[in-house]
């Protein structure tokens, strides 16, 4: 039987795996999805003197890749805390 | 003053600061030389790597290149940055975990092989090669046209200064001659782009003002669709390229950015896991400053060039454009006699010639600025070269001193070490002067490609080292190979061997070769799997380094 800090570590994993699937999935959906996929359709829409596509592609998707940084280093320290494996 | 004092003056400045930086930080142990001595605060480190990143490509050319690429410049905004999302989730925590100093230290240990290693190293040298000697070309060109003197004494001057604070300082000298840089660096990329969004738009943050209204009440953006339409070109908004080929370009040079040696190095700098996460964080936010305000500067351009041009008389043109006619990177040929000049997409017929690195270069004349804001943009543009340039040079001394004579003699003193990186410091500082002084023709357009053939060759096996514990040594060597052999291939034929094919129809999948590296990182991770199922799995103590790395606690100071 596996012992219970083993068990606490893939339970680690599964969690970080999910928040990881999670941002990537936004991280495509800004850049590849709005971004180049979908330009056309969103450059029918306006966002004052941009189109929504092109803001994307040169705007949206930066700042975009910030925050999801940002969330990232946030739900990691907080999930480190919670299974016991945070440094110092 | 003059424009030429104030710039001996600014550039002189910056030079003694970042000399001043690198006596007072020296490096004395070999960690300290490689990493720093891990002890890097996580903001300062994301400065240090925004400055690393951000090239004399990235400050001179990029804005240049969305001028006239328009929407399909975005790869390269979208590309260069999205990378660091990759980086900071998929690698730096764990590769600072591991706690060694180089990518061919984790490649050579998570394959438990030398040879994996070697194969590793050779890549780390080829990439970071190819793009340094781009960045002293960068050096020498500044030189010459902000300072004039010839561009050789230009490289020669780069190569004392990298030479001086890359060998002497190390990790620990060059990260905080980086900060400073980047300091020096995005001052001169802002102030310039604000007076111009100021002027055009009347909004004083020049990523607004790229949507904003000009005074007879269009958008600019609209405008310059309607401009560009009229005279025959493609809208600015709307994309030349094909959506496959956009896409994977893209993908290219964001797998690229996360794959390269002397950006991965830096987060081996900082103490904790936490502070490799949060360091990617500030470097991306640092270097977002520059990247979103370069699609403005360069509608600004684009639209100020045709604006003070098109169909105007020949003698009335602006008076910035006999300067920079005199450096070759205008030309102005009244092909018709009409006495006016005509821009029109047909070159039999076109009449103005604009490089590309002008939008940014000659922006301060453009907007009339005074005359210290020149002065400013070459320390800047200075700045970037030389930054990124040591950042290279460590990993080539790296490699050389750590991966490849430490290998093969693990008895060697860490005075002797120190010694040797030094050497090979000194050594590839001359041999990029000497790239820099006499470029082969294919320097320049190898550069492009080194973000193709990371993406090919590193990024597979370090992910793959990471989340999956099957994958072995055999799969590994395979896959990179693969990546490497498959990506280089296609770019020598059809750059080298065949240019004459190098058009869309002849493509594979209608991929070109700036972004056939993402086909290569596709083909890597799938021969790396194929073999390693095929192959017996990694031995029990590889298990437990990996179940090691994935967990932040018990991170020290990298170890020997």
């Amino acid at each position: 039987m596996p012992s219970q800090p083993k068990i606490n570590t893939k339970r680690y994993w599964r969690k970080n795996l999910q928040t990881l699937l999670i941002l990537l999935f936004f991280w495509f959906l800004v850049s590849f999805g709005f971004g180049i996929l979908w330009v056309e359709e969103l450059n029918q829409i306006r966002l004052g003197g941009f189109k929504l596509g092109f803001w994307f592609a040169q705007q949206g998707s930066i700042y975009a890749f910030v925050v999801l940084i940002f969330i990232y280093v946030y739900r990691m320290n907080r999930l480190d805390k919670e299974f016991d494996v945070n440094e110092e | 003053m003059e424009i030429l004092t104030w710039t001996y003056l600014l550039v002189g400045v910056s030079f003694a600061i970042y000399i001043g930086i690198a006596i007072w930080t020296r490096a004395g142990s070999t960690k300290e030389f490689y990493v720093a001595g891990g002890g890097v605060s996580p903001l300062a480190n994301g400065m240090a790597t925004a400055a690393d990143w951000m090239s004399a490509a990235s400050f001179i050319s990029m804005a240049g290149l969305i001028s006239f690429a328009g929407y399909d410049g975005s790869v390269y905004l979208m590309g260069w940055t999205g990378g660091y999302v990759l980086l900071a989730l998929l690698l730096a925590p764990y590769l600072r975990k591991f706690g060694k100093f180089t990518v061919p230290d984790f490649v050579g240990d998570r394959y438990y092989s030398k040879t994996a290693k070697i194969v590793a190293v050779i890549c780390a040298l080829f990439i970071s090669f190819t793009y340094v000697a781009g960045q002293m070309r960068g050096v020498g060109i500044v030189f010459s046209r902000y300072l004039e003197v010839p561009i050789e004494w230009g490289v020669v001057i780069g190569m004392c200064i990298v030479f001086f604070y890359a060998v002497l300082g190390g990790m620990k000298g060059i990260t905080y001659t980086q900060v400073a840089q980047y300091c020096v660096l995005i001052f001169a990329y802002m102030v310039p782009a604000i007076f111009i969004s100021m002027q055009l738009t009347g909004n004083p943050i020049p990523q607004l003002g790229l949507g904003g209204e000009l005074e007879e009440g269009t958008y600019l953006l609209d405008k310059l669709d309607g401009v560009l339409a009229d005279l025959g070109f493609a809208e600015y908004t709307s994309g030349r390229k094909s959506m496959t080929d956009i896409f994977m370009i893209t993908l290219a040079l964001m797998v690229g950015t996360a794959g390269l040696p002397h950006v991965i190095v830096r987060f081996f700098t900082v103490p904790r896991v936490k502070d490799a996460r949060l360091s990617a964080g500030y470097a991306l936010a640092f270097i977002a400053i520059l990247y979103t305000t370069a699609p403005a500067v360069a509608a600004f351009g684009i639209y100020n060039a045709i604006n003070s041009t098109s169909e105007k008389r020949m003698d009335e043109l602006p008076t910035w454009i006999a300067t920079w006619q005199k450096t070759d990177l205008i030309q102005v040929e009244d092909k018709n006699g009409d006495g006016k000049v005509q821009y029109l997409p047909d070159p039999e017929t076109n009449e103005l010639n604009i490089d590309r690195d002008i939008m940014v270069l000659a922006s301060p004349e453009i907007a009339k600025l005074p005359n210290w804001v020149v002065g400013l943009v070459a320390a800047g543009a200075m700045a970037a070269a030389l930054s990124t340039a040591a950042g290279l040079l460590l990993v080539i001394s790296t490699s050389v001193s750590r991966d490849l004579v430490k290998t093969y003699n693990p008895g060697i003193s860490e005075k002797k070490e120190l010694r040797i990186a030094r050497i090979a410091a000194a050594g590839a500082v001359i041999l990029a002067g000497y790239f820099g002084v006499n470029p082969p023709g294919f320097v320049a357009q190898v550069v492009a490609f080194a973000f193709g053939l990371a993406a090919a060759s590193f990024f597979p096996v370090i992910i793959m080292g990471i989340f999956s514990s099957r994958i072995n040594k055999e799969g590994a060597i395979a896959g990179m190979l693969t990546g490497l052999v498959f990506t280089l291939g296609y770019i020598i034929y059809f750059k080298f061997i065949s240019p004459e094919l190098n058009t869309s129809e002849h493509w594979w999948f209608g991929i070109s070769p700036e972004g056939i590296g993402s086909l290569g990182m596709i083909l890597n991770f799938l021969i790396c799997i194929l073999v390693s199922s095929l192959t017996p799995p990694p031995p029990q103590d590889v298990q437990e380094m990996i179940e090691e790395i994935r967990i932040p606690r018990g991170a020290g100071k990298p170890t020997h």
